[in-house]
């Protein structure tokens, strides 16, 4: 098991891409974004279940934030409405503003959590808000599992590998 | 010395995307291919506050009180903004799956239900998940390859999945979905209100006309009033009729799509998990709620792939890897679809009636 100290530029420049992981989204509470907090298999020997778990939390409550429905929105959408819209030409919304700070922390938490681990987070955003997804980064010169370079097209042999693997 | 040129086109997102969308202002603007009948939206509206102000306002105004061309331009104005805003901006299109994730979806699924021999067309896939205590199916999109969230749906004249969708509607040029719903709702209750008032008024002059020089000289003298009082009258019926539907559906937080296919009626389905049970309440979220940005990054710029290596640890670049739509998945939306394309995604139909009216009288 690696357990090398990466900061995020060694890891881009040094390791090779394993396999990734996407976490998808829970409807258990509607249409509004949230993402599950199961904990994936191929994750257990890299990072942590209670960081995992706490990282996906604030996540959630971070969207939930940006979708709540109360006094603000409301106020904002009359606003809006009142304007014919064109105030958006130069106002940000509330969403917007929620999904800044959210590239924020997910900046925040790759730099100290997990590039430490060989991990990286993408922005939901980034990914039409459907799944969060997690590069898991091999050493090149560790002497770990063995990974083709790239995921794409090889992703279903080395990603069932380690997924049969995990099962 | 040698001179060296240097090409500073960029590539911007939007013209990679897959879909049947079409850009405009370097991506800025999102329609429909198909823009006919938007065109013909813009003309009709345009021509005839054009002749209501150029010549019956003219009267109105000094006949009776210079606040009613006042109103009517504010009523006018409200309407194009709102037209505009539904029919340019993203309705709330799901982007494609890149290959990883679809890979990764696809071994799920596989590991679920088994994989399929070659050649064998693979079972509908089907998760279920529980919304509100009801259980509510969500579905693969075979072109998208995603499952699709509750309430989206594919529009096959866009070639995209949106979220919760609407309908297609030709008159905007563009698809309603989650984002631009509220635009257009207002928009089709700002045109009954300017039709009624152009209506109303233009009897009014008529009548206020004819006292003075008789009602024959007056259609002379104002030939554009026969046009306007006609287009108002058959537009009327279409749109004050489907904006009374829209409220409806507001009050009960369904969308059109929905209410079409049935979802929530009937003694054997479930109950709308949407709803808030309250009228006021689900008005609010749907006309008021928060407005999520677009997450297409049509204006993000492509970084220029360098020879040979793809560096896939940056964000930007992986998000650049938007999977080509290739004939076969074309075949496959549609062919393979018929339960998204069961729901009219309002083909234009024969008649002039506005089509999201005329799909739900046919489908009912």
């Amino acid at each position: 098991m690696a357990t090398e100290v990466h900061n995020l530029q060694e890891l881009r420049r040094s390791a090779s891409l394993a396999t990734k992981v996407f976490i998808q989204r829970d409807y258990s509470d509607g249409t509004i974004c949230q993402f599950q907090t199961k904990f994936p298999p191929e994750l257990d020997s890299r990072i942590e279940r209670q960081l995992f778990e706490d990282t996906v939390k604030t996540l959630n409550s971070f969207y939930s934030e940006a979708e709540k429905i109360g006094g603000n929105s409301y106020l904002e959408g009359c606003l809006a409405c009142a304007t014919a819209y064109f105030i958006f030409l130069c106002m940000e919304t509330h969403y917007e503003k929620v999904l800044k700070k959210i590239s924020r922390y997910i900046q925040d938490q790759n730099e100290k959590i997990f590039a430490p681990r060989g991990l990286l987070l993408t922005d939901p955003v980034e990914r039409g808000m459907r799944v969060i997804e997690i590069s898991i980064y091999e050493d090149r010169c560790s002497s770990g599992s063995s990974s083709s370079g790239s995921s794409t097209g090889s992703g279903s042999s080395s990603g069932g590998g380690v997924g049969a693997g995990a099962r | 010395m040698s001179v060296m040129v240097v090409r500073k086109k960029v590539t911007r997102k939007w013209e990679k995307l897959p879909g049947r969308n079409t850009f405009c202002c370097d991506g800025r603007v999102m329609m429909a291919r198909q823009k006919g009948i938007f065109y013909l939206t813009l003309f009709l509206i345009l021509g005839t506050c054009t002749l209501f102000f150029a010549f019956e306002c003219r009267y109105l105004a000094v006949q009776l009180s210079p606040a009613i061309p006042v109103f009517a331009a504010m009523l006018f104005l409200f309407s194009m903004a709102t037209l505009l805003r539904t029919s340019f901006s993203d309705p709330g299109v799901i982007p494609r799956a890149l290959p990883d994730e679809a890979a990764f979806i696809e071994m799920e699924i596989e590991a679920t239900n088994g994989a399929v021999p070659q050649g064998q067309r693979p079972p509908p896939r089907i998760k279920n998940f529980q919304i509100n205590n009801q259980i509510v199916k969500l579905k693969y999109c075979y072109t998208c390859k995603i499952f699709r969230p509750p309430r989206a749906s594919h529009c096959s004249i866009c070639d995209n999945c949106v979220e919760r969708f609407d309908h297609h509607c030709p008159w905007v040029g563009n698809c309603v979905g989650k984002r631009n719903y509220r635009y257009f709702y207002l928009f089709i209750l700002s045109l009954s209100l300017l039709t009624i008032y152009v209506f109303a008024f233009n009897i009014v002059y008529v009548a206020l006309k004819s006292l003075k020089i008789g009602f024959l000289e007056t259609l002379k003298e104002t030939p554009g009033t026969v046009l306007e009082v006609l287009i108002c009258f058959f537009t009327l019926w279409s749109v004050v009729g489907l904006t009374g539907f829209h409220t409806f559906l507001v009050a009960l937080n369904q969308t059109t799509n929905e209410d079409i296919k049935g979802s929530w009626t009937g003694k054997n389905r479930v109950q709308n998990p949407y709803s808030h049970g309250n009228i006021v309440k689900n008005c609010c979220e749907v006309l008021c709620g928060p407005l999520p940005p677009s997450v297409l990054d049509r204006r993000g710029i492509l970084p220029l792939e360098e020879s040979g290596s793809r560096p896939p640890s940056t964000q930007e670049t992986t998000s650049s890897l938007l999977p080509q739509s290739p004939a076969p998945t074309e075949h496959l939306s549609s062919t393979d679809m018929p339960e998204d394309t069961s729901i009219p995604e309002e083909m234009p139909p024969p008649e002039p009636p506005e089509p999201p009216q005329e799909a739900t009288d046919a489908e009912k």
